[in-house]
């Protein structure tokens, strides 16, 4: 099972939260860091979408995330 | 009494000659009251000189982050926490991005590179990567990788780029506040040599990086010397990591007044709406954008961010009776 436990956009732990300004944020933006190991993603945005990946946990897109 | 300003718009719209900086700043100071009046006004001048055609361009990172460069808004500088990290798009992957853009009736894709300028590897992926577009997909290519040669210039004329991006970002007398690693006149010697290489020069800037309104008047008006094709008008949206992290977001009503100061200025020029419009002017602000002066637009994502859904944009225009410039027109 994956565990997701860090903020995608500010790195920080999810249950440090309040996260709701990130979780609005992420509306315009793609995530940064992992959820899961909070290494900062390559990732690049495409006109049509974004694709992250972290070097450990693979690739992420807009469907798979 | 001296003449109104909105009596010297109207003047802008008979002459096509933009208005000087006493004027741009009269209509950035303009009160709540008379925003209605001056985008009316800036939108009849843009029917006017540049008709009622919108041009859509989609835009793609080629390289991402890493830059040496210190621009204070950026989130692709290596010189910040910023978590933005060093990536490089592939061939096929460029292409794709383009035949996203075109299949949106797009007739411009810029190909973007956080770099300070080109080196040999990025010319050099870029020529591919011109050079895989324009056998697959029938669209405009621009492109904005930073400060060139003459050299660099010339092998992106013979690539068959059509229009180069270099932003002012700002004014010149506020430039060296955003900027420390290099100066707004080497800027301007790169805009200098596309000009005269005959490529098209598209070349605007940020609102809100901390800027006076006297400084957006003197930015304005250097852009009316300049006399770029196109004007990319950014609003700052301010980026986790940055030295403007913590800069409010610029009010709605003086992105307004922006919008239809800059286009009074620029009576001629294609004025687009490029980063930031989500956050600052939202679906309403937009619109009166597109009513005030506006007549180009980016579709889909930007270079780090994401923008609306292509479809909405188009929706829009459709709505407001504003036909998508098309290819034929353009070439
Ligand atoms: S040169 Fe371009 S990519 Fe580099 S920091 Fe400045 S704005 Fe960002
Ligand atoms: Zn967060
Ligand atoms: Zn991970």
């Amino acid at each position: 099972m994956i565990m997701i436990v860090w903020c995608d956009r500010c790195g920080r732990a999810l249950d440090e939260g309040p996260h709701s300004a990130c979780a609005a944020a992420r509306e315009l933006e793609p995530p940064r860091y992992c959820g899961q190991c909070r290494r900062r993603m390559k990732v690049q945005v495409l006109p049509a979408g974004w694709r992250a990946t972290c070097v450990e946990h693979g690739d992420l897109t807009p469907t798979s995330s | 009494m001296p003449e109104s300003v909105l009596a010297r718009a109207e003047r802008v719209l008979e002459t096509g000659v933009g208005l000087d900086e006493a004027g741009v700043l009269e209509v950035l100071r303009l009160p709540d009251d008379q925003i209605p009046a001056i985008l009316e006004l800036a939108h009849q001048v843009r029917m006017r000189w540049c008709g009622p055609e919108v041009e859509v361009e989609g835009i793609v990172s080629l390289k991402t982050g890493g830059c040496p460069e210190d621009c204070h808004f950026c989130s692709q500088s290596g010189l910040f926490t910023s978590p933005v990290r060093a990536v490089w798009l592939d061939i096929p992957a460029l292409v794709e991005a383009a035949r996203q853009t075109a299949a949106t009736g797009a007739t411009e894709f810029c190909i973007v590179a956080a770099v300070r300028g080109p080196d040999a590897r990025l010319m050099a992926q870029l020529a591919e990567g011109v050079k895989a577009i324009r056998e697959a997909v029938d669209i405009n290519i621009a492109a904005s990788i930073g400060m060139l040669t003459k050299e660099q210039v010339d092998e992106l004329v013979a690539l068959g780029v059509h229009r180069y991006n270099h932003n002012l970002e700002t004014s010149r007398s506020y430039f060296p506040h955003v900027v420390t690693t290099h100066s707004w006149e080497e800027r301007w010697d790169t805009l200098r040599m596309v000009r005269e290489s005959g490529m098209e020069v598209c070349c605007g800037g940020i609102l809100g990086l901390g800027e006076s309104v006297e400084q957006r008047a003197e930015f304005a008006i250097q852009l009316q010397e300049l006399d770029p094709h196109e004007v990319p008008l950014n609003f700052l949206n301010p980026r986790p990591g940055t030295p403007l992290s913590d800069q409010p977001v610029l009010d709605p009503k003086d992105a307004l007044r922006a919008i239809a100061a800059f286009r009074l200025a620029l009576p001629r020029t294609i004025l687009r709406y490029a980063g930031g419009r989500e956050i600052t002017l939202g679906d309403l602000g937009t619109r009166d954008g597109l009513l005030g002066g506006v007549n180009a637009v980016i579709v889909g994502n930007y270079l780090t961010t994401l923008g609306r859904k292509p479809d909405e944009d188009l929706a829009l225009l459709e709505e407001l009776k504003m036909p998508v410039k098309a290819l034929s027109a353009t070439l």
